[in-house]
C-alpha cells in the first residue's frame, strides 16, 4: 500500500485545489461559483482518498503505517510521514469536516470568495500535515503555519470585533508555541534526531539540573514537558489560557468556528498523546495531578460560565472548553480507558461541536444575530431544525446512545481508576452540561413564537439538511456502535501505555535504589 | 626568471571585484561629467551591470583562498559568499531605485558613483584581514553613504538624516580608531592573524579588553544594534526611499561579515569575553526592536526598528561562538536581505497621483486594490515575524539552534519572546491591508518593483521546499573560518 504516497497525496491535494482556484480568472458571480465548486470537489475528493487510508489500515499493528521518508534539510531533518492508530482518525475527521464547512459557507460568504476558499484549502493541507508528520520540525512547521490562514479567516470574514479576536488568537498561540520550538531544538541536541518514531522510545534525562541557584528536579524531561505543555494547553485550550477561544469563536465566520472547534483544538490533545505522554513519561506521571486540577477547574468553571452566556456561539465555545477538560483528564490518567476515552471524546466533539456551530450558522444566516434572547419558539416555524438541534444538544450533554456519552464515560472510568476525587469533581461537569445545553435549547427552540422578526423564518433547506444529516448519522452511529473507532486505536494505545508504564516503573525503581 | 605580465595580472585575480567596482565608478564619473543630463536610464543600467559584473569573478574563483598585500586582504569561501550576497543586494537596490529617483527628479549621476564606491568599501570590509584595511573599508563605505543619505538636498529631513548619520558615524569611527590603537599597542600588530597569536600567549589583558570594547562599539554601530542604533530610524525615515532600501540590505551584510571576521579571526582566543558583550547587545536589540516598533506610524521607521530587531537575532548566532553559529548568521543575513528588499519594493510602490506616501495607514484595504502585492507583502511580513513555513522562520531556527547548542538558553528564550512581541507589529500591517476598508488606490506598481517583489515572495514561500543549497553554501562559508 506504500507504492504510492497516499499520505502526501491526501496532505497536498487541497493545496493543489487552492492553486487551481488561484488561477481562476475574474471576480464575477461565475468565478465565485467556480471557486466554490472547485473547493467542494477538492475536499470531497480528498475525503474519499483519505477513506482509503482507513480501508487499508491494519488495526492489529501498533506502529506507524504508510510511512514515507525523504531528505529535506540535510540529513538531520527529513520529510517523514506516517500514521498510527492515534493519528489516523484525526486525518479522516479533518477531511470529513472540510466539505461540510465549504458547504456551510456557500451562501453566507459573498465577498472575496476565491480568497476564502483558498484559505480553507491551505488550512486543510496544513492540518492534515500536522497529524501525518513524523518529524518534529516538520510537525512544528505545519502546526504553526495553520495560524496564517486562520488569522486571515477570522480577520477578513469575521464579525465586529474580528481584529481583536484574530490578534488574540494569533499571539496567544504563537506565544505558547515558541517555547515548544526551543524544546524541539533541545530534544534535537540531546537525542541527535527529530524523528518522532525514534524519539518515542528515547529516554530523556531526569537527572536534576542546577541552574542559577535553582534545582529543577526531573531535569530535562521536566523542562521539555512544560514547554510542550505551554503550547498544547493554549491550543487545547485549558483553563486559565482559554480566553482566546470564546473571542475567536464568536468573531469567526461559521465555517471558521467549525474548523476551530472540530480540528484545531484537537491538535492540542493529539500533541499530548503524541509527545508529552510517550516522550516524557516520568514528567507526565509527576505532573498529571496539575493537569487533573486544571481539567477539573475547566470542566466545572467553564460550564458555569457557559450557563450565563447571552451569545449562543459563546455558550458553545465555553462548553467546548469544558469538554476538552474531559479529554486532558482522560489522557493523563494513563489508563487504557482514559486515553481511549480522550481520543473518542475528541473525535465525537469534532463531530458534535461542528454540528452545533453549523446549527448556529443556520439561524445566524437568517436573523444575523446570535443573541439567545432574540430567539424563542423556533419549533413552530422550523420543526426539522428543532429535531437536528435536539440530537446535537443531547450529544453535547452526553446522553447514552450518542457519541458524546462514550467518550465522557470512558474518560470518567479512567479518572476513577487514577484518582477518585478527580472523577467525582468531573462528574459535576456532566450535570452542568445538561443544565446549560438544555436551557439553551428551551430558550431558543421552545416557548411561544412571539418576536415579530421570527414570524417568517424558514426551515432548513436542502443544502443545510445535506450538511447536517451525515453529522446526525455519525453522532448516533458512534453512540451505539463505537467499535470502529476503538478498534483502530486499541493497538497503538496499548503500546503507548506499555512503554509509558515501563518508563515510569524504571524511574521509580531508580529512585528507590538511590534512596537506599 | 621574473614573472610574466600575465602571471602578475593573474595574481591580482582575488581583488578583481574591487577593481571592477572602483574602475566602474571612475568610468561612470567621467561619463556622467561629460554627458550630464538625460543619462539616467543608461547610468542606472550601467551601475546595475557593474555590480553584477563584479560578482562574476567571485563565481569563477572556485575554492580559491589566501591572503594578499602582506596578509591584509583575505579571500576565502566566507568572504566570497558574503560578497556575492552584498553585490546582488546592492544591484537589486539600484535596479529598484531608477523608477523612484527619476520620478522624484533626484537622479544624478553621482548617485551611481557613490553607490559603487560604497559597495567597493563593503567588499573591502568583508575581505579585511588587518585593522588598517578594515578602517579603510569602513570609511570608504561610510563617507559614500553619508552623502547619499542627504541626497535629496532640498528636503530638510534628508539633510538632517545625512548630518545625523555623519556626526554619529564620525563618533563611532573615533571609538573604532581608539580601540584599534589600544589593540595595536597591546599586541604589537594590526594583522588579525598576528593579533590572534599574540592574544593566545598573553590572554585577556586589560588593555586588549578595553581595545576590544571600543572596537566593538565602532563595529556594532554599523549594523545599528542597540545601544548604538539611535541614527537608524531617522536615517531610514529621512533618506530617499531607494537609499533606505540600499541601506537596509547591503551595508548590513558587509558589516555583519566584518564583525564575524574580526571576532573569529582576531579575537577567537578570548571568545568568552566578547561573547558577553554580544549577548547583551543582542538581547537589547531584539527587545528594543520589538517594543519600539509597536508605536510607529511611518513604515520606513517601522522597518528601521524591524532591522534593529533582526540584527539582534543575527547576533544570537554570532554569540554562540561556534561554526554552527556562523553558519546561522550567514543564513540569517541572506534571508533577511531577500525579505527586506521585497518589503522595500512594496514601500517604493506606495505612490499616489500626487506623490509618494509612507504611512502604514496608507496601505489600508490594499488587498482589494492589488491582491498580488498585498498577498506577497503579507507573506513577507509573516516571514519577517518568523512564522513557518516561510523563509524567515528558518533563519530564526538556525540562530536559535546555535544558541541552544551553545547552552545560551536564556538568550534563546528572550529571543523567541521578543519575536512574539515583534509579530504584533508585522500583523498590524497585514491587518491594515486585509481587514481595513480600502482608501485611494496606488498608481500601478512599476515593473522593476513588481519583479523584485515576486522574486522575493516566491523565495520566502518556496524556501521550505528546497532549503539545502543555502544551508550547504553557508556551511562551506562558515567552515572556512574555522581551520
Amino acid at each position: 500500500m506504500n507504492s504510492w504516497s497516499i499520505l502526501s497525496v491526501v496532505t497536498f491535494l487541497p493545496l493543489l485545489g487552492a492553486l487551481i482556484i488561484f488561477v481562476i480568472p475574474g471576480n464575477d458571480a461565475v468565478a465565485k461559483n467556480n471557486a466554490r465548486m472547485a473547493a467542494l470537489f477538492t475536499t470531497i475528493f480528498t475525503f474519499f482518498v483519505s477513506l482509503l487510508i482507513w480501508f487499508h489500515f491494519d488495526n492489529s499493528q501498533a506502529g506507524f503505517q504508510f510511512v514515507e521518508k525523504y531528505d529535506w534539510m540535510g540529513e538531520n531533518f527529513s520529510y517523514h510521514m506516517g500514521v498510527d492508530g492515534i493519528s489516523m482518525l484525526f486525518v479522516i475527521l479533518t477531511t470529513f469536516v472540510m466539505p461540510l464547512s465549504i458547504l456551510a459557507s456557500w451562501d453566507s460568504v459573498q465577498e472575496r470568495v476565491k480568497e476564502y476558499m483558498i484559505a480553507f484549502l491551505v488550512l486543510e493541507s496544513l492540518m492534515i500535515g500536522v497529524f501525518c508528520s513524523l518529524d518534529l520540525l516538520m510537525f512544528y512547521v505545519f502546526f504553526e503555519a495553520g495560524l496564517i490562514p486562520m488569522f486571515l479567516i477570522i480577520g477578513v470574514w469575521g464579525g465586529k470585533r474580528r481584529v481583536y479576536a484574530s490578534f488574540k488568537f494569533f499571539l496567544y498561540t504563537l506565544l505558547g508555541s515558541v517555547l515548544m520550538l526551543l524544546a524541539i531544538m533541545a530534544m534535537y541536541m540531546d537525542a541527535g534526531t527529530t524523528d518522532i518514531s525514534k524519539l518515542l522510545t528515547y529516554k530523556f534525562s531526569t537527572e536534576p539540573i542546577h541552574f542559577w541557584g535553582m534545582t529543577i528536579s526531573g531535569g530535562l524531561q521536566t523542562i521539555l514537558w512544560w514547554a510542550f505543555f505551554a503550547s498544547f494547553a493554549v491550543k487545547m485550550p485549558m483553563w486559565p489560557v482559554h480566553t482566546w477561544l470564546p473571542d475567536a469563536h464568536v468573531e469567526a465566520p461559521t465555517a471558521g468556528s467549525v474548523i476551530l472547534a472540530a480540528i484545531l483544538l484537537k491538535m492540542g490533545g493529539y500533541g499530548f498523546l503524541r509527545f508529552s505522554i510517550p516522550m516524557f513519561p516520568v514528567a507526565s506521571d509527576t505532573f498529571a495531578i496539575v493537569v487533573f486540577v486544571l481539567s477539573c477547574i475547566a470542566i466545572v468553571y467553564t460550564s458555569l460560565v457557559a450557563l450565563v452566556q447571552e451569545d449562543i456561539k459563546k455558550l458553545i465555545a465555553y462548553s467546548s472548553i469544558a469538554h476538552m477538560g474531559f479529554v486532558t483528564m482522560g489522557i493523563f490518567t494513563a489508563t487504557a480507558q482514559g486515553i481511549q476515552g480522550g481520543i473518542f471524546q475528541m473525535l465525537s466533539h469534532g463531530i458534535v461541536s461542528a454540528a452545533l456551530f453549523l446549527c448556529i450558522g443556520v439561524v445566524y444566516d437568517r436573523m444575523h444575530t446570535r443573541e439567545i434572547s432574540a430567539y424563542g419558539g423556533l419549533v413552530n416555524r422550523m420543526p426539522l431544525y428543532a429535531v437536528f438541534f435536539m440530537i446535537f444538544t443531547m450529544a453535547n450533554v452526553g446522553l447514552p446512545g450518542t457519541s458524546g456519552f462514550v467518550g465522557e464515560f470512558l474518560a470518567l472510568i479512567g479518572a476513577f481508576k487514577a484518582n477518585t476525587w478527580v472523577a467525582f469533581v468531573a462528574t459535576f461537569g456532566v450535570i452542568l452540561s445538561a443544565a446549560y445545553a438544555l436551557w439553551l435549547y428551551r430558550r431558543v427552540i421552545f416557548g411561544k413564537l412571539e418576536k415579530a422578526s421570527l414570524k417568517n423564518i424558514t426551515d432548513l433547506n436542502m443544502r443545510e439538511v445535506a450538511i447536517l444529516a451525515p453529522l446526525v448519522l455519525l453522532t448516533i452511529l458512534f453512540g451505539i456502535w463505537p467499535a470502529p473507532i476503538i478498534d483502530v486505536t486499541t493497538a497503538s494505545v496499548e503500546q503507548l501505555l506499555h512503554n509509558y508504564k515501563n518508563a515510569v516503573q524504571a524511574a521509580h525503581d531508580a529512585a528507590l535504589l538511590a534512596s537506599r | 626568471m621574473p614573472p610574466t605580465t600575465a602571471a602578475i595580472i593573474g595574481s591580482y585575480n582575488p581583488i578583481l571585484p574591487e577593481v571592477i567596482l572602483v574602475g566602474g565608478a571612475l568610468l561612470l564619473l567621467m561619463i556622467g561629467a561629460f554627458i550630464k543630463q538625460k543619462n539616467a536610464i543608461f547610468m542606472s543600467f550601467a551601475t546595475f551591470a557593474i555590480l553584477v559584473l563584479a560578482a562574476v569573478p567571485l563565481y569563477m574563483q572556485g575554492d580559491l583562498a589566501g591572503t594578499m598585500f602582506s596578509g591584509s586582504f583575505i579571500i576565502d569561501p566566507f568572504a566570497r559568499l558574503m560578497k556575492i550576497v552584498t553585490l546582488i543586494s546592492a544591484a537589486i537596490a539600484v535596479f529598484m531605485a531608477y523608477d523612484y529617483m527619476s520620478k522624484a527628479n533626484l537622479w544624478k549621476y553621482e548617485f551611481a558613483v557613490l553607490i559603487l564606491l560604497a559597495t567597493a568599501g563593503m567588499m573591502m570590509m568583508i575581505s579585511a584581514n588587518d585593522l588598517i584595511a578594515l578602517y579603510l573599508g569602513i570609511e570608504l563605505q561610510s563617507l559614500a553613504l553619508y552623502v547619499i543619505a542627504a541626497f535629496n538636498r532640498n528636503s530638510v529631513r534628508s539633510s538632517e538624516a545625512g548630518l545625523k548619520y555623519f556626526v554619529l558615524g564620525a563618533l563611532s569611527s573615533g571609538m573604532l580608531l581608539y580601540g584599534m590603537s589600544l589593540i595595536y599597542g597591546f599586541t604589537g600588530s594590526t594583522g588579525f592573524a598576528q593579533i590572534a597569536i599574540s592574544i593566545k600567549t598573553s590572554g585577556a589583558t586589560i588593555g586588549i579588553i578595553f581595545g576590544l570594547v571600543f572596537l566593538l562599539v565602532g563595529l556594532v554601530f554599523k549594523i545599528s544594534a542597540v545601544p548604538f542604533h539611535m541614527w537608524t530610524p531617522d536615517v531610514y525615515e529621512g533618506s530617499p526611499t531607494p537609499v533606505t532600501t540600499f541601506f537596509a540590505a547591503a551595508p548590513k551584510i558587509a558589516a555583519m561579515a566584518m564583525i564575524v571576521r574580526v571576532l573569529y579571526g582576531a579575537f577567537s582566543g578570548i571568545t568568552p569575553q566578547w561573547q558577553q558583550i554580544i549577548v547583551i547587545v543582542s538581547i537589547a536589540s531584539m527587545v528594543l526592536g520589538a517594543f519600539a516598533a509597536i508605536g510607529q506610524t511611518n513604515i520606513k521607521r517601522l522597518m528601521a526598528y524591524s532591522s534593529i530587531g533582526h540584527m539582534g537575532f543575527a547576533l544570537v548566532g554570532l554569540a554562540s561562538g561556534s561554526e554552527t553559529g556562523v553558519r546561522a548568521v550567514v543564513i540569517y543575513m541572506v534571508i533577511y536581505a531577500i525579505m527586506t528588499l521585497g518589503t522595500f519594493a512594496c514601500i517604493l510602490a506606495m505612490r499616489r497621483e500626487e506623490g509618494t506616501v509612507e504611512n502604514i495607514s496608507d496601505l489600508a484595504g490594499l488587498a482589494k486594490n492589488d491582491l498580488t502585492m498585498a498577498f506577497l507583502l503579507a507573506m513577507l511580513m509573516f516571514s519577517l515575524a518568523g512564522i513557518p513555513p516561510l523563509a524567515g522562520f528558518f533563519a530564526k531556527f538556525y540562530v536559535l539552534l546555535a544558541a541552544i547548542e551553545a547552552k545560551l538558553v536564556p538568550l534563546a528564550i528572550i529571543g523567541v519572546l521578543a519575536s512574539v512581541v515583534g509579530a504584533f507589529y508585522y500583523l498590524r500591517i497585514v491587518k491594515v491591508m486585509f481587514f481595513d476598508e480600502p482608501t485611494e488606490n496606488f498608481v500601478p506598481m512599476h515593473g522593476s518593483l513588481r519583479l523584485v517583489l515576486i522574486g522575493s515572495g516566491l523565495f520566502v514561500l518556496g524556501y521550505v521546499v528546497y532549503p539545502t543549497p543555502l544551508v550547504t553554501a553557508a556551511g562551506v562559508a562558515a567552515k572556512s573560518l574555522f581551520k
